[in-house]
């Protein structure tokens, strides 16, 4: 406990990391998820074919895989985004390695997204659509105005299943010079070999949490959207 | 004219007669199925068609190609002398005039009445949203709902949708209606009030397609019936022969199905 509590501000600063890069690699992932999803029920074929083989390439990809090709594989061809460190917000810059861990969880995480909110389309009935459409829509607005507001609350449930999971893959980044919660973790231990279980114990806490408070807004939210038929 | 007070008057009577849709040539395979088979037909300004025919002869899927809504293998169909655009902005712009009516009323679920009858003024007619909420509670006061407006879909029984269905089209100000089976889903009591509504509508001069079972409609309504089977059109006729002597055989064949009980 010692090891901990001794050094809390550690902790917090490794979770504070993790949350961090969940929640910019989430908003990302949801836009970029949105986008593709969009592009596979979509009326242009080129874009819908382009959009699979996206998801089909990164959902089938080891996350780890994803990271190696970002962090190691990228700088190697001269893509290091370490031109971002150069831009602060306040007296806040951020790291290349940020960055590079964000591109990675994004790239993999929007396949998940997409196929998540296809998921939800596909639970609309059609009728929907079409009567959308009727009324002179175009798909754009059908699917802003009509469609993806109903598949929103059939969403959440896998939504949040995805968000989870990106909370927890986070933790890949260790391995990639960021310190976040799992690189503390290790910190930890290899300081302090004798508390390695209370150590493990307290760092699962502080994703248990995390992941319970994705899980209960999850709740709430598809309370508050119920769509009645 | 405002655009409400030319619906009060109902004057769409302008040009009564002349060709507003025409069908020419058309063919539609469903893979190997042949579902529309050289499908000619004219509805000209103001008249009232009727479709009738046995289930899957295709007189679904002929009232759908008139908004696009499916697409045909060969032929050529054209509103008010233009042909369906294929896709994209225009083919929008065409479906905004032709109004469509549902069998499963397909009323937006999340949104209100009011929004269902208002969104396509507003977003497709770019009308403001005070102009588009009177225009609507008076298509909602035609059809008998305006007291309901502010509920959701899932609280209207099916009648009450299906009238409110027949006002979200009727907002947009539609050259033509077209009617896919409109009572097919409904209880028997129900019926009424919605070809009530529809026989109001034909009275005031709408041009219309009428995809239905209702033969007492088809009597009282009907300018021309279209009787189709197997995919192609088996008889055209006015209702008051049609019902009493039809010409074709597949057409006795199938009143006397119909009308035996």
């Amino acid at each position: 406990m010692e090891a901990v509590f001794g050094n809390f501000d550690v902790y917090l600063a490794g979770f504070g990391l993790t949350i961090g890069l969940a929640v910019v690699s989430g908003v990302l992932s949801l836009l970029l998820g949105l986008l593709l999803a969009a592009a596979r029920v979509g009326p242009v074929p080129v874009l819908a074919r382009a959009a699979g083989l996206y998801v089909t390439l990164f959902r089938n990809t080891p996350l780890l895989v994803v990271f190696i090709f970002i962090a190691i594989a990228l700088p190697r061809i001269g893509i290091t985004f370490q031109s971002i460190e150069v831009i602060a917000v306040g007296d806040y810059n951020v790291s290349a390695f940020f960055v590079r861990a964000v591109v990675a969880l994004t790239l993999y995480t929007s396949a998940f997204v997409c196929e998540a909110i296809r998921s939800g389309i596909n639970a609309v009935p059609v009728g929907q659509a079409e009567a959308a459409r009727a009324i002179g829509l175009d798909f754009g607005q059908v699917m802003r105005l009509v469609v993806l507001p109903q598949a929103a609350r059939a969403v959440v449930p896998p939504m949040a299943s995805v968000f989870i999971a990106l909370t927890k893959n986070t933790s890949i980044a260790a391995a990639f010079g960021i310190a976040e919660a799992a690189a503390t973790m290790r910190r930890f231990t290899n300081d302090n070999a004798d508390q390695r279980v209370e150590i493990f114990l307290l760092v699962a806490l502080g994703y248990i949490v995390i992941v319970e408070a994705i899980a209960f807004s999850s709740y709430a939210l598809e309370r508050r959207w119920k769509v009645a038929r | 004219m405002t655009a409400e007070a030319a619906h009060e008057s109902g004057q769409i009577q302008a040009g009564r007669g002349e060709p507003l849709v025409v069908l020419d040539g058309v063919d539609k395979w469903y893979g190997s199925l042949h579902v529309l088979q050289d499908i000619n037909l004219t509805i000209t300004r103001g008249e009232v068609v009727v479709v009738i025919g046995p289930s899957g002869s295709g007189k679904s899927t002929l009232c759908r190609t008139i908004n696009r809504l499916e697409t045909i293998g060969q032929g050529s169909i054209t509103l008010d002398g233009q042909p369906l655009p294929a896709e994209g902005k225009a083919l929008a712009n065409l479906r905004a005039e032709v109004g469509m009516v549902f069998q499963s009323f397909n009323l937006f679920a999340h949104k209100t009445i009011l929004e269902n009858v208002t969104l396509g003024p507003i977003r497709v007619r770019k009308q403001s949203k005070d102009d588009a909420e009177k225009l609507a509670m008076s298509l909602l006061e035609r059809v008998g709902i305006a007291h309901q407006a502010q509920k959701y879909p899932a609280q209207l029984s099916g009648g009450q949708q299906q009238r409110v269905a027949i006002a979200r089209a009727l907002a947009m100000e539609p050259k033509v209606m077209l009617f896919d089976e409109p009572t097919s889903a409904l209880d028997p009591e129900m019926i009424k009030e919605v070809l009530d509504v529809m026989v109001d509508l034909a009275q005031r001069g709408m041009t219309m397609v009428v995809v239905t079972h209702e033969m007492g409609f088809a009597r009282t309504a009907a300018d021309r019936v279209v009787f189709m089977a197997d995919g192609a059109i088996a008889e055209e006729n006015t209702p008051e022969e049609f019902f009493t002597n039809p010409r074709t055989e597949r057409a006795q064949d199938f009143l006397g199905k119909i009308l035996k009980h």
